[in-house]
Formats: structure tokens, sequence, C-alpha cells
């Protein structure tokens, strides 16, 4: 589903993923760590297409297209979804005409017919029960006022709504208390289905107790530098990134 | 440069001219041309007496310069004052209507037909100095609402003209208002009797379409006990190189328990991009509510002119009455608004609210001019205001003038003020949920506006939801 071969991306001049190598398929749950400043987040944000990123070598090939080609709106509506780490506030939009309009664009590029604001209201009713949501959410400003917690949990409804291929989670567990935790955890696990593919960006182990990866990666400048199985996230809880540290600088050693 | 700062706009669809023989008046001002204005339309002796008083008055007044405007001296005397369609007595029905003026207004969005209209909404469209039809008069008649031109006011109604003429906004006010007072050609009158909800919307329509005149209109609404109405009005011009003069007046009258409810959409022409002609909008618009539990509301949607200075406002006088003013003001390119409004508490237990929400981009300058006042006697008053500014690009400027005077300390005066620019993060999170960056635009000014244009009638709504679209088609890049 998602191809990303030597892919070189950043951010005001300054390069931050230096030759990244990725493959996804569909039916598969990949977490993506790391220590802070490693790239996660650009990794997350270069997929979804943001403008401030630069892509300077390399190819991501999404379900057999070129996906850098695409804007970040046809991304969205080819299913690429990205839950942001800091969702965004806007004010004077009810969460959901917001939801509605961009669900509504993808039944449009998928050729289906658009729902009207009562046929959407029960789809959106059914789904807020996946990330337990109180109905007041309904009438409230996209994100305005909501606690990190709420605004986490926004963007979990978001994915159960409009059902992306490939959902791209950055961080989504920062943040967030115990329960909240157990919450999301268990909407992104109900959501994992054959068909679509998740990349869990995520700086600690303790999502990974409710949803288990198939595969481990843990980018380290720029680059993956280790890939495995879900033990991967258990050794990095308890041994910390220093051993991947000491790895990198050996190899670059003997390179 | 920054998505949101590359700067194009849609033509304006209103700017055609109709080809259309008029009479007019010399150019200038004397009191001969206010004695030929009161001639044509044939005139009382108190109508003619009252706008000499004006004429007189304007004579000693100066042009006022405190608004946050920039504009050349206006020669008053290179200005006509009176401009109308031939043949120009008032028809009786639209089969006499001149059918250039009804394709005009058909083309403007505005069919005079009554089998075309929205059912639920009476029109009187005013085409330069003159009043060319006011559509269901007789359906309004048969509950006692009148509603008709000005002009017929004064020959039908001259009794109520005569009491509320002046009433609120008297000759003396400002410069502007005693020069229409002076010359005012025509506008809508509206009289809704004791107890009676209006059944249908009220809305006058204005055109200006002759490129040397001034437009002079009045409006006087009247709401006796216990009556009720809403009252809207739209506007739009050709597109000419020069500036033309508008300057009206609006005067509400509310007795107890009335409400009245009067929306604007100003849509006059903006001038182009470098700011070359356009309307300047000098307009008084003012209500008074003058029995107890009597409420006004103003809501205006700005986005034409190249000029705006206007302040619609309130003078609460009965105890227990509420004032509102809902403002949305856009300007773009070259564009200048001065916008606001007054709100003066006399009565006890008196309440206001102010929204208003200021969107410049271009070169644009928008400024909100508010005074909220409360007097000795009005014990629990009570005011909250809350002024947004949205900035688009970084060439325009958004200004925040509250005056807040307290003369009672049992009174309550809350002022809010902020603001924001469209962030490419909100634009990136919108496009991130499959939206275009045009619609993601349209979204967040929409929901920015939204506590005002739930203010609007349902048409309204639509038409103001639309019309700020077009405007700001381009500056998103």
């Amino acid at each position: 589903m998602l191809e990303i071969s030597n892919l070189h991306a950043g951010i005001e001049g300054r390069e931050i993923l230096k030759g990244l190598n990725l493959s996804v398929q569909a039916g598969e749950i990949h977490a993506i760590m790391g220590p802070n400043g490693s790239g996660k987040s650009t990794l997350a944000k270069v997929l979804a297409g943001h403008p401030s990123y630069v892509i300077t070598k390399g190819e991501v090939t999404y379900q057999g297209k070129n996906l850098l080609e695409l804007s970040p709106d046809e991304r969205a509506r080819q299913g690429v979804f990205l839950a942001f780490q800091y969702p965004i506030e806007i004010p004077g939009v009810s969460s959901a005409n917001f939801l509605r309009m961009a669900y509504n664009e993808i039944r449009k590029h998928r050729g289906e017919e658009e729902l009207d604001p009562l046929e959407f209201d029960d789809l959106l009713r059914e789904k807020m029960k996946v990330v337990e949501m109180d109905t007041s959410f309904i009438n409230r400003s996209v994100n305005e006022g909501f606690s990190g917690g709420e605004k986490k949990r926004n963007e979990i409804l978001q994915m159960a709504v409009l059902d992306p291929a490939l959902a791209v989670l950055d961080e989504t567990d920062s943040g967030l208390d115990i329960d909240a935790l157990r919450i999301v955890a268990n909407g992104i696990s109900k959501l994992a289905t054959p068909d679509k593919a998740i990349i869990l960006v995520t700086h600690y182990q303790r999502l990974l107790n409710y949803i288990t990866p198939d595969f481990v990666h843990v980018l380290y400048q720029g680059r993956i530098a280790k890939s495995g199985g879900k033990d991967l996230a258990l050794e990095l809880e308890e041994k910390g990134y220093d051993w991947i540290r000491e790895a990198e600088s050996d190899r670059r050693v003997t390179a | 440069m920054s998505t949101i700062e590359a700067l194009a706009n849609r033509e304006y669809k209103y700017g055609f001219v109709t080809d259309i023989e008029s009479e007019t008046v010399p150019r200038g001002l004397t009191e001969e041309t206010v004695r030929l204005i009161s001639t044509k339309k044939g005139e009382p002796e108190w109508m003619l007496e009252w706008r000499l008083k004006a004429f007189r008055n304007w004579l000693k007044m100066v042009e006022p310069v405190w608004a946050n405007v920039h504009y050349p001296r206006i020669d008053y005397q290179n200005i006509i004052y009176y401009s109308a369609p031939k043949p120009r007595e008032l028809k009786e029905s639209l089969d006499e209507v001149d059918p250039a003026l009804l394709e005009t207004f058909e083309k403007l969005g505005i069919p005079l037909s009554e089998q075309k209209m929205l059912s639920g909404v009476a029109v009187d469209a005013i085409f330069d100095s003159v009043s060319v039809a006011t559509t269901f008069r007789d359906k309004l008649a048969k509950v006692g609402v009148v509603f008709c031109s000005f002009s017929d006011a004064v020959k039908e109604h001259p009794d109520l003209v005569r009491r509320y003429l002046g009433s609120v906004v008297p000759y003396t006010d400002n410069y502007f208002a005693a020069l229409n007072s002076a010359v005012f050609s025509d506008g809508s009158f509206c009289y809704i009797p004791k107890g009676v909800r209006c059944p249908m919307e009220l809305s006058s329509y204005f055109r200006i379409n002759n490129s040397e005149s001034g437009q002079f209109e009045r409006t006087l609404i009247i709401a006796e006990e216990g009556a009720s109405v809403s009252y809207n009005e739209g506007c739009t011009a050709p597109k000419f190189d020069r500036n033309q003069l508008h300057a009206a007046v609006v005067e509400l009258i509310a007795l107890d328990d009335a409400e009245i409810k009067y929306s604007t959409i100003q849509n006059w022409y903006a001038g182009d991009a470098d700011g070359l002609g356009g309307i300047y909008n000098f307009v008084t618009k003012r209500g008074k509510c003058l029995g107890r539990n009597s409420r006004i509301s103003w809501t205006q949607v700005e986005t034409g002119s190249a000029i705006t200075w206007k302040y619609p406002s309130c003078i609460l006088q009965g105890d227990n009455s509420i004032g509102e003013f809902y403002s949305v003001a856009l300007t773009n390119h070259r564009q200048q608004a001065d916008t606001g409004t007054k709100m003066i508490h006399i009565g006890k237990n008196t309440r206001s609210r102010i929204i208003s929400k200021g969107i410049s981009a271009g070169h644009s300058i928008n400024s909100y001019r508010g005074l909220v006042k409360i007097l000795p006697k009005a014990d629990n008053s009570r005011n909250y205001s809350q002024c947004d500014s949205l900035l688009l690009g970084a060439k325009c400027s958004a200004n925040t003038f509250p005056y807040i005077e307290v003369n009672n300390n049992t009174s309550k005066v809350e002022h809010e003020a902020s603001t924001s620019k469209i962030s490419e993060e909100q634009i990136f999170y919108c496009n991130q949920r499959g939206l275009s960056t045009e619609d993601a635009f349209s979204m967040i000014i929409n929901g920015f506006c939204k506590e005002v244009f739930r203010e609007l009638p349902m048409e309204f709504a639509v038409e103001a939801t639309r019309l700020l679209q077009m405007k700001l088609e381009g500056t998103v890049g």
C-alpha cells in the first residue's frame, strides 16, 4: 500500500529525514518510535503533504501512485489520514458540519451520493460510540475549548468517520490520562481492519499495551535504524534509546 | 508569499448601467435646488419648509473629519441631487412600469412581479432618486400595514410623517443627515399598527444608476404598541470611474413591546483594485426604543462601497428596552470602512449587545467605532460588546475604537476584542480532511461571522454567505 524509498526531506533548509525506507501493506500496524528530534513527526507531516516541508530526494508510492505529486486535500480524499499531534481549533465551525463537509468530499471523490445533515447525524452518532464521545460535542466548534484528551479523541472519531485506507497517528497517545488512553487505543483497535494500514508514531511503549503492532521501527537521525516485532518496543522501554545511538555511531565508524 | 496573500477579485456582477432616459435637476445645491425637488415631488408646504430649515442648517455645518477614512474633498456643487427615470409618475400597477426598469431589477435578482417573487417578501424598489415599484401593498394593507415609498407617505399619511420625521435623527444631527434632510428624494415608509406582527418580510432595494447623481433616501419605520416587523435592505450600483455619494437616513421608532429587526446587505460598487471609483456610503441610521420592553435589532453585512461611514444606533429610552447590533464588515483592495454603533441607555434595565466582525484583506482599512453610553437614570443597565477582527494578508489594517461612558454605578458594561489571522495550519488541517483550500477558507470565514449571520433572515443569510465567498474569491492563492 505504501512504499517509501530513500526519502530525504526537511524544513527551512534543514534536512531531517535522511534516506528513510519503509514498506507498509494493508492490514498491518506499524509503530514508529524514536528519541526526540529523530524525525517522527516530520515523517507524518510529509506523508500528509504539509506545505512547509520540502522533499529533496526519494520516492513515496501510495496505492501505486506517486503520493508526492498529490495536493494535501487530494491525498486525504484518496484515503490518507493524519491524526494530528496538536489538533487545530476552528472557531465558529461546528464539529458536525466540519466532519460532514469532509465526509462528503470523500464520498464525492468515490462517486457516491453526498449525505444530508440528517443522514450524516445518524452515522456520526454511531461512530461517536467508538471513542465514547459525549453528544454535546456535535455542536461545539472544531477543537475549540477541548481538553487535550478530547482533541485526541476527536482525531480518532474523524478517522472513524472518514474511514481512511492509510492512517498515520502522530503521538495520539501523548498527553492522555490512563482512561483516555484506553478509550483512544480501543477506538484505534476497532478501526484496524484487514483492508487498512496504520502507522503509529509514538514516544512510549504504553500505547502498544493496547494495540499490538506487527512491526516496530526505531527512527534515529532521519533514518530507520532498527526494525523488529512487538518485542522491540519492550526492549526500548527497558533500555532506552542509548543502545541504538551507540549501535548507529559504531555503524558510521565502520562505514 | 503565503497561500492567503495573493489578491485578485471576481468581477462585480452588478456593475452594469441601465440605458434609460432620466430627468435630472441641474448640477449643484442651492435653496432653488431644494425647492425644485420639492416641487417635482408635489410636496405640501410643511415638507418644503422642513427641507429648507435643514438646508440652511447644513450651510452652517462642516464636514466631519474624525473618521479613520481618507478621501479628497467632495465638491457638493458638482453633484446632481435628483435623477429620475422618465416618465416619473408612480405606477399603479407593474404593467405600467418601464420594462427596462423591471429588467434591471430582475437582473439584480429582485424580480418585481409578484408571481415570481419569494412569497414571503414585499419589496420597495428604488432606482436613483425614486421608488419605481412597491410590491404586495394591497395584501399588507389588509392587516393595516402601510408599506410604500416615502413620497406616497408624505401625501397619504402626512400626520404620521410629520410626527416622526426627524424625531430620531434631527436635521441638526450631523453634516450628512442635514444634507439628506434637505435633498432626500425618496425612500421607504413602513407603519405597523398596534398589535400586528407584519405577516411578511419587508425589503427595500436601492439601485444607483446615474454616474453623477447622489442617492439620498430616507426610510422611516414605525412599530406601534406590540407590533413587530422584520425589514431588509439591499443595495448595488454600476461600475463608474468616479465616486458617487450616498447619504441616507434611516429612522426606526418602536413603541411599548414593539420589535423592529432591520437587516442590511450592502454591496455598493467598491471601486476597482486600485481604488478608482466606488460609492461613498455616508449613512445615518438610528432607532429609538421609545416604549417599555421594546426591542430594536440591527444586522448589517457591509461588503461594498469605497468608503463606509455608518453607525446604526439605538436610543434605549423605554424601561427594559433592548438594543442589538450585529455586524460583518468586509473590506478588500483599497476599501475603507469606519463603522460601528452607538447604544445610548436612558431607561432602567435597558440592555444592549454589540457583536462586530471585521474582515480586512488587500490594502484596506477596517475600523470599528462604537459608543456605549449609560445615562444617570439607567439603573441596572447592561451592555456586552464583542469586536473581533480577522486579517487576511499583511497590508491591510484593523482598528477598534470603543468609547464607553458610564454615569450609573448599578450598570454593567463588558467589552471583549480579538484580532486573528487565518493560519496556514488551519488550512492544512482542513486540507488533510479532504477540503480544498477555497472551501476551507470560506468555511473558516463563515465560522468567524456565524454569530452575525444567524441573525439574518434565511434568504439573506444564504445571500450573505455567497457574497462573502464572491468578494474573497482569489484572496487564496
